[in-house]
């Protein structure tokens, strides 16, 4: 319950926090804490300094233009709550409820998700269906990394070590876009055992997987048997082709097989949800 | 840049308090063992339980995942004020009327939640109450008084503001 000892630096900017990480190889950078203070508590991390970002207001900011810009700090409710991102990016409706319970949602940050890519957590399979940039910001300056190469594997991204994320541009989607999330949670940790979101635009159709997988992934298989049409033939091809190609992780809780045939039912009720 | 003991001040409950503390000090130990409030307790370590509830600046918050630190100048609420007057609130009166406790550990954070809860939907459906309850866990009541107790005191809170 009781972290170990670390000292502590309230970031003053960006760049105040990206010397410091960039300084000691130690150091974790604080947002939302929702994930980091819980693994710090169980002692599963133990970073020798905290450099608390949460009062970096300018990384707050929710933009809607010509695409849709992110900044790392704001929580699952100020993206909920934002009316115009939510009518152009509705599958952040159908998600955010969903994720952890009102305090949870209260702290917790898109960019601490994003960075910390737990491969249970639900906006990253959203964040890929979507598509887009994520910006960082390291020691050499700014940089930006297509979300197709971001994730790499269990709660690694392409992130270095002394990068900061500070946003992330989602383009916004053409007229007449469809999307979905829709997830079985874990009853105990309220996690996803299995999410899966749906965006399907003039892009083609994207559907892609966590919780049962080591990193958000494309189900390339449920993404070819609907790229002519969503129909209840083309429905039942994509849940027997949904996890063609991809490996499912099993646990305790839910082994392979159980999990592979869940998998086949969230695709199934997604792209029900998609055409009704 | 240290690991020795920080001042740390905020408001709390209304007035100023302050302490020497670790960095590593979480609100939830701030406000037990510093300041001797116990009501809110500490029910887990996974920051699932919601037995440390507070409002931190009008955010309903886990007391146990924030540090202390974090909260400098920060205003706090904690279980302790809201009956400081001696009256209960009614979110009190309705866990005492519907019977919503068997322990009483969980009764705090439960009363906290469901007071921020109110806040944004004073007419919440028990569907709703349990959906804004998420984040409480309870041992004992199997919950169906927990709801009723919510219910309740909803129906007084809306009455008292329509009064007003
Ligand atoms: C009870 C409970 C239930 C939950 N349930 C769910 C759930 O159902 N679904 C779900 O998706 N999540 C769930 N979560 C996790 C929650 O969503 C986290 O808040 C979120 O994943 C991390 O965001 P944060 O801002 O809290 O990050 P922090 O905990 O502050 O940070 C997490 C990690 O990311 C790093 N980091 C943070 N911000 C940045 C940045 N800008 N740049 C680079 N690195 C950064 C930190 O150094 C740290 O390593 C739950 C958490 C709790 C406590
Ligand atoms: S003690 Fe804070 S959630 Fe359990
Ligand atoms: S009354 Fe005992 S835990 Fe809720």
């Amino acid at each position: 319950m009781i972290p170990v000892t670390f000292s502590y630096h309230k970031a003053e900017s960006v760049g105040d926090a990206v010397a410091r990480i960039a300084g000691n190889p130690e150091a974790k950078l604080l947002a939302g804490g929702h994930s980091l203070v819980p693994a710090m508590k169980l002692r599963l991390a133990a970073p020798g300094e905290l450099i608390d970002i949460t009062g970096l207001d300018e990384l707050k900011a929710i933009t809607v233009g010509e695409s849709i810009q992110i900044g790392a700090l704001a929580t699952y409710n100020d993206i909920l709550h934002h009316h115009e991102l939510i009518a152009h990016l509705p599958i952040f409706g159908a998600a955010i409820p969903h994720v952890g319970d009102r305090q949870v949602r209260a702290r917790g940050t898109f960019g601490g998700c994003i960075a910390h890519a737990d491969p249970a957590a639900d906006l990253t399979a959203v964040l890929l269906a979507l598509g887009g940039h994520v910006n960082a910001t390291g020691p050499a300056g700014e940089r930006s990394i297509p979300v197709e190469e971001y994730f790499v594997d269990l709660w690694t991204t392409a992130l270095a070590p002394d990068e900061m994320l500070t946003s992330v541009v989602i383009p916004l989607p053409g007229d007449g876009a469809r999307m979905t999330y829709v997830k079985h949670r874990h009853p105990a940790s309220g996690y996803a055992v299995v999410g899966i979101a749906v965006v399907v635009d003039d892009n083609g159709p994207r559907v892609t997987i966590t919780g049962a997988t080591s990193k958000p992934e494309h189900l390339a298989g449920a993404e070819d048997a609907i790229s002519a049409g969503i129909n209840d033939a083309s429905i039942d091809l994509a849940v027997a082709r949904a996890t063609e190609g991809v490996h499912i992780n099993g646990d305790l809780y839910a082994d392979e097989e159980y999990r592979t045939h869940l998998v086949g039912q969230m695709v199934k009720k997604a792209l029900q949800q998609i055409v009704s | 840049m240290t690991t020795d003991h920080i001042h740390v001040a905020m408001t709390v409950n209304g007035v100023e308090r302050s302490a020497e503390v670790e960095p590593r000090t979480l609100l939830v130990h701030f406000l037990r063992d510093s300041l001797g409030l116990t009501g809110t307790h500490v029910g887990c370590d996974t920051s699932q339980c919601g037995a440390c509830v507070v409002d931190v600046d009008g955010v309903s918050t886990k007391s146990c995942t924030m540090f202390a630190a974090q909260l400098q100048g920060a205003n706090v609420t904690t279980i302790e004020a809201l009956a400081a007057d001696g009256t209960l609130h009614p979110m009190q009166e309705g866990f005492w009327a519907e019977h919503g406790l068997q322990c009483g550990f969980c009764t705090p954070g439960m009363i906290m939640s469901s007071i921020a809860m109110l806040k944004e939907n004073p007419d919440p459906t028990d569907d709703e109450i349990r959906e804004g309850l998420e984040g409480n866990f309870c041992r004992c009541t199997g919950y169906q008084n927990i709801v009723n107790a919510v219910r309740h005191a909803a129906a007084e809170m809306r009455e008292q503001n329509s009064a007003d």
